[in-house]
């Protein structure tokens, strides 16, 4: 069973759709035990960090998620794949789940570039980048702070300019900036390729 | 690099695709869900639809019609209209939809923008305006409401200030004069608006010609440009539009 991590972190609605499309449906959890017995783990999330690390604790999720991300096949998306990096700068500064080294920063205030970043952009394929993704692809992003550089990074995007990582993967764990289920084929391609890795 | 946008908009009125001229003399254009599938798989980049009613008096959102839009296509959408309050808010953004776009609502109740960013993140509040040329305020553009039939005497660009601080992710641009004209954008006002604000804006009213949204990227200052009947009566399709795009240096979504 693939699942979806709910913890009050946004909407689902997308995602869910988006697995339909490709035939697969997926079960909305919002406990660790659910976490832990799933096969699949998508981990989504729209809006601050702060308030995700919090609901994280409070549902008991930190440890579930952090297990999952190591032990089998694990999609973060938007701020879910924020918050996997040791820390964010948003609301004050944040400690995050540390499974990617590196800390989450603020797009700087330059002219021309408005925050969010809300639209289409590139995506360049680095390292171990999926065949989605390779040869370069557009997908759709939502996001006012950005993940750094790292070793997994997969997907290099850039704007106001920052090169940030839009994509990271290590064998089965992947993460994206972008929002894989709002990208139109580009994006159902991905999924289809997460799903069988 | 980041793409400008381009996005049909679809009228609906009692679950069917309309489109009339400065509101009036509504035609009946086609299904909503075939036809965002159409402009979803035809390269469109995002979409929007207006007064999602049940039916034409006004009654709720069509929140099954939310729902059967996002299992259909794969791109954001927004939806304007018939929005009063933040439960409906919650409701359309709950069936599928990215963006909730307010309006009238937000003129007589601005604490509306920044409940909705509170709860929903900002990304998810759309401002729409509709300014008219005028001579009583001092950008010479006035905020009217109710489908232009109400003067506020509001700035538009002050009005679009303080959205955008009260937490508007996006700022809609639909003007009055350009609206259902295809004579092009009014880029004035839309630059004004651009140039005061540090989120995107939406050209919104006008659009006849791809060079049209050409003109709304490059003078205007657009992060993104609203289409209607150009592409719904047949004469252009997207992927026309983002040819000639292309060719004038814009950068453009070619891939879908």
């Amino acid at each position: 069973m693939t699942v979806l991590v709910d913890y009050g972190a946004g909407n689902l609605t997308s995602v869910k759709y988006a697995f339909a499309a490709l035939g697969v449906s997926v079960e909305v959890v919002s406990d660790a035990s659910r976490v832990a017995a799933a096969d699949r783990v998508v981990f989504p999330g729209v809006g601050a960090a702060g308030k995700a690390m919090e609901n994280l604790r409070s549902r008991g999720l930190v440890e579930a998620v952090r297990a999952a991300a190591v032990e089998k096949p694990f999609l973060g998306i938007c701020l879910g794949m924020q918050v996997l990096f040791s820390r964010t700068e948003e609301d004050g500064g944040v400690d995050c789940l540390g499974l990617l080294d590196g800390t989450v920063r603020r797009f700087p205030d330059l002219p021309g570039f408005k925050v969010p970043e809300i639209g289409w952009n590139d995506v360049a394929p680095v390292g171990e980048a999926p065949a989605s993704v390779s040869g370069g692809r557009e997908f759709y992003f939502v996001h006012s702070y950005f993940a750094p550089v790292v070793a997994e990074t997969a997907g290099v995007s850039e704007y106001a300019g920052v090169k940030f990582s839009s994509m990271t993967r290590k064998g089965r764990f992947w993460a994206c900036q972008f929002h894989p289920e709002k990208s139109g084929r580009a994006g159902l391609e991905l999924l289809k390729e997460w799903l069988s890795c | 690099m980041l793409k400008k946008r381009v996005i049909p908009c679809l009228d609906v009125r009692a679950g069917r695709v309309t489109k009339g001229v400065k509101f009036k003399n509504n035609v009946d254009l086609g299904d909503p869900v075939e036809m965002a599938v159409g402009y979803s798989d035809g390269g469109a980049d995002e979409l929007v639809f207006y007064d999602i009613t049940a039916s034409a008096e006004h009654r709720p959102i069509d929140i099954g019609m939310v729902s059967a839009v996002a299992a259909a296509v794969r791109i954001p959408f927004a939806v304007g209209g018939g929005v009063s309050s933040v439960a409906d808010m919650e409701r359309v953004i709950l069936a599928g939809a990215e963006k909730v776009s307010v309006n009238s609502l937000a003129v007589r109740r601005p604490e509306i923008i920044s409940e909705g960013a509170e709860i929903f993140g900002r990304q998810c509040i759309v401002l729409g305006m509709d300014p008219v040329k005028s001579g009583r305020t001092p950008s010479g553009y006035e905020i009217t409401t109710c489908g232009f039939r109400e003067f506020t005497g509001m700035d538009a660009v002050e009005w679009a200030k303080r959205a955008a601080g009260l937490g508007a992710g996006e700022i809609v641009v639909n003007s009055v004069d350009a609206d259902g004209t295809r004579g092009g954008f009014e880029l004035v006002v839309t630059r004004l608006v651009a140039e005061a604000v540090d989120v995107p804006v939406v050209a919104s009213g006008g659009a006849g010609r791809p060079e049209h949204l050409v003109a709304a990227f490059n003078d205007g200052l657009a992060d993104a440009a609203i289409v209607a009947g150009m592409v719904h009566s047949g004469e252009y399709t997207i992927a026309d539009i983002k040819r000639e795009m292309a060719a004038a240096g814009v950068p453009t979504r070619m891939d879908w």
